[in-house]
């Protein structure tokens, strides 16, 4: 397929295997964090950890949103799909992450609460406008990459004076939450680089992450989702390291622009503000770290439109999903890792979510950790 | 004097299936005759019994059922109609067996569409007859509306085994090859395209055929040692490599380089976050082989139309964990995985 076998081209690969295996310093490490869920996959799904020298590690950062949800923000969302008025539209990811007491948002519909799985917001919309007696709410997750097509559906919604729509709004904010494992490094987080967001730097460009460098002291590399971006990445990330060098560069010009897409950006500031604080699986409460509906949509916000409180809700304490997302520890460092937590049977969102780090390790590379027939 | 009834016609251009068609009165029979009747016509149907009699041979005979709930109905390159007996036609097959005798029962919703009804029992006609598996007894039921989302079909087959074959998904052994009939995920994608919250423009037709002559082909080439075959159908070719492997207690290594995939099919599984190997295929099938056996029934399967594209795509491993792997084209090794979750329902 043209414009993607070119960047999984194998025999590339192997070509910067070699360079990387020869520009890595052999007397010290490489530790790089993955933000992006996207990169993890890839990661695991390319086998590209194979292709690396032992000294050049890959950590996997929280950059799912699926996975960085915390439970309180699902058992609301039930909470609110159990409103008999109320049809919830939801991305296919969050079907299945587990929220208090057993309960998820699959168990919710088969119990009939009106929960429908949704490709775009789009679809939720033209749901609204055929069903007017429904309350059609739409629950918005997500990064930078998916905060435009929300406030897309809401000018929409707007434009066609929709009284039945809403959203219940969880967008994060990839800065912050560098910035928040950052301040966190030494609790058992050591990074030398970060390998950062494609999609989401399509949207917000490449100066958001000035203070990774200039405050932080750690180089960055924009890089694209395929694997030979990644490789590529790598190989600049090392460069850096090795000449002393603590910059912003970026391996994915063939999508992000510098200034990022202008008119998303401002499409999302007139709809969107900063919420003072949120809470992320992992880090906890971040500040100014999410968005929510500014006053004059207020309308469109299902969390004042229906009143949506937001439980405070624990992990299962044998849960490692938080230091997984920190980087602080790998998937297979949880004791619930491939026996009790498995896709099937998820216990924390990392195994949830495809982009999760325990689902990549789990459904591409558990030969790595597995010893018996499960 | 004889006083013909008036009998109205069926409304097959604008009519609707309503409860009457499933009461038991005339009505119903009106619609069995002049719907299925006229579209799948047979000595045995005409009778007009209850069951269907035939003469059994001597041998070992297969079985399966299997329901058709496939959303929309109509896709490129098939219908529930003509799919419904491709997919029991190739289960029947699939042991290696010729299919002989069809069963269908159709669940109709309320309000459903009499020129839908009766398209779709044409083209379950037409699948039979090219087939040559006639469907011999049949029954129709009507459900109310919203109680089932158009119609519902599912259908019954039986087959006779050819003498000295025995296959089964337990009989793969450490160093079998593997080989698959031709390229995957065409199914799932054209069916994908036609969803009404997704609709895509693409060029891809359902591969949906029935594979007993490309078996009965395979079975003359290979014979005792073929040992298994399978349709990667729900689930594709990763769940049933790991149906097998766990049947079997083997691995698989396969290699992603080997596995014929349509470059849009490869397409739209990349823009939707899919990969081909969890995608539905009712027209392709697996075989695993003694490995000396591999090129002649690989010779054969390419010169019948439906293995054209057929290739060996790996073996079977020793491996205790029972692991399906994959060499990556890009070098890497990766697991091969059931799908979790409702990636696509209602495919077939």
């Amino acid at each position: 397929m043209k414009y993607v076998d070119e960047y999984r081209d194998g025999e590339l690969a192997r070509g910067m295997a070699r360079t990387l295996a020869t520009i890595a310093h052999s007397d010290r490490d490489y530790r790089f964090m993955e933000f992006c869920g996207g990169h993890t996959h890839a990661i695991s799904r390319y086998g590209l950890e194979d292709l690396l020298p032992p000294n050049v590690r890959m950590i996997h950062g929280p950059g799912c949103p699926v996975c960085v949800l915390p439970i309180g923000r699902i058992d609301a969302a039930i909470a609110l799909a159990r409103n008999p008025k109320v049809t919830l539209c939801t991305y296919a990811d969050l079907m299945r992450v587990p929220a208090s007491g057993g309960m998820s948002l699959i168990k919710a519909k088969a119990a009939g609460a009106d929960i429908r799985m949704v490709y775009s917001t789009l679809d939720a919309i033209r749901i609204a406008e055929a069903e007017p007696a429904r309350e059609v709410a739409f629950f918005a997750i997500g990064f930078e990459t998916t905060t435009p097509p929300t406030a897309l559906a809401i000018r929409l919604a707007a434009q066609k004076k929709l009284s039945n729509f809403s959203v219940f709004c969880n967008h994060v904010l990839t800065p912050a939450a560098m910035r928040a494992i950052l301040a966190g490094e030494g609790e058992g987080v050591e990074i030398d680089g970060f390998v950062g967001p494609s999609h989401v730097s399509a949207v917000i460009g490449v100066h958001p992450y000035r203070f990774v460098a200039e405050q932080f002291g750690k180089p960055i590399v924009i890089s694209g989702f395929e694997p030979l971006d990644v490789m590529q990445s790598i190989v600049m990330l090392v460069r850096q390291l090795n000449e002393g060098r603590c910059e912003v560069e970026n391996q994915y010009g063939r999508a992000v622009a510098p200034d990022g897409n202008l008119k998303a950006q401002a499409e999302v500031a007139d709809i969107f503000e900063l919420r003072e604080s949120f809470e992320w699986r992992g880090l906890g409460e971040v500040p100014s770290s999410a968005l929510h509906l500014r006053d004059a949509y207020a309308a469109y916000d299902a969390e004042r439109r229906f009143g949506v409180e937001t439980p405070s809700a624990k992990d299962n304490p044998a849960c490692e999903c938080g230091a997984i997302l920190r980087g602080a520890k790998r998937p297979h460092d949880c004791k619930l890792f491939g026996t009790v937590c498995t896709p099937e049977t998820p216990m924390g969102s990392c195994m949830v979510s495809s982009e999760g780090a325990c689902a990549a390790q789990w459904t591409y590379r558990r030969f790595e950790t597995q010893r018996i027939a499960s | 004097m004889t006083i013909k009834a008036y009998r109205r016609k069926l409304d097959t251009e604008n009519g609707r299936v309503d409860l009457s068609h499933g009461a038991g009165g005339r009505a119903m029979a009106q619609l069995i005759a002049d719907v299925f009747h006229d579209a799948l016509d047979n000595d045995w149907l005409r009778q007009g019994n209850d069951q269907s009699l035939f003469d059994v041979v001597k041998g070992r005979m297969a079985m399966t059922t299997d329901a058709f709930v496939v959303s929309p109905l109509f896709f490129p390159g098939g219908d529930i109609g003509s799919l419904a007996v491709h997919g029991t036609v190739n289960d029947i097959a699939m042991s290696g067996a010729k299919p002989l005798y069809l069963s269908t029962s159709f669940i109709i919703e309320e309000g459903f569409p009499l020129s839908d009804l009766a398209r779709i029992a044409q083209s379950m006609g037409a699948a039979s007859r090219a087939a040559g598996v006639p469907v011999i007894t049949g029954d129709t039921k009507v459900v109310e509306r919203g109680k089932a989302d158009g119609v519902f079909i599912t259908t019954a087959g039986v087959g006779i085994v050819p003498e000295g074959l025995d296959l089964s998904g337990d009989k793969a052994r450490p160093g079998d090859a593997l080989l698959l009939s031709g390229s995957i995920g065409d199914h799932g994608v054209a069916v994908m395209s036609k969803r009404e919250n997704l609709e895509f423009d693409c060029e891809i037709v359902s591969d949906s055929a029935p594979l007993h002559g490309l078996v009965a082909e395979m079975v003359a080439a290979a014979g005792a040692s073929l040992r298994l075959m399978r349709g990667p159908t729900r689930g594709g070719l990763a769940a049933t490599l790991n149906e097998i492997a766990q049947q079997s207690r083997v691995g698989f290594r396969i290699a992603e380089s080997a596995l014929p995939v349509k470059p849009e099919v490869a397409a739209a599984c990349e823009l939707l976050g899919l990969d081909p190997l969890n995608v539905a295929n009712e027209g392709k099938l697996i075989a695993v082989v003694a490995p000396e056996a591999a090129p002649a029934l690989l010779e054969a399967m390419r010169a019948h139309p439906l293995g054209r594209d057929a290739a060996i795509i790996g073996a079977a491993v020793e491996d205790e964990r029972r692991f399906v792997q994959m060499t990556s084209s890009f070098g890497g090794a990766r697991i091969v995985d059931w799908l979790a979750g409702e990636q696509l329902p209602r495919i077939c």
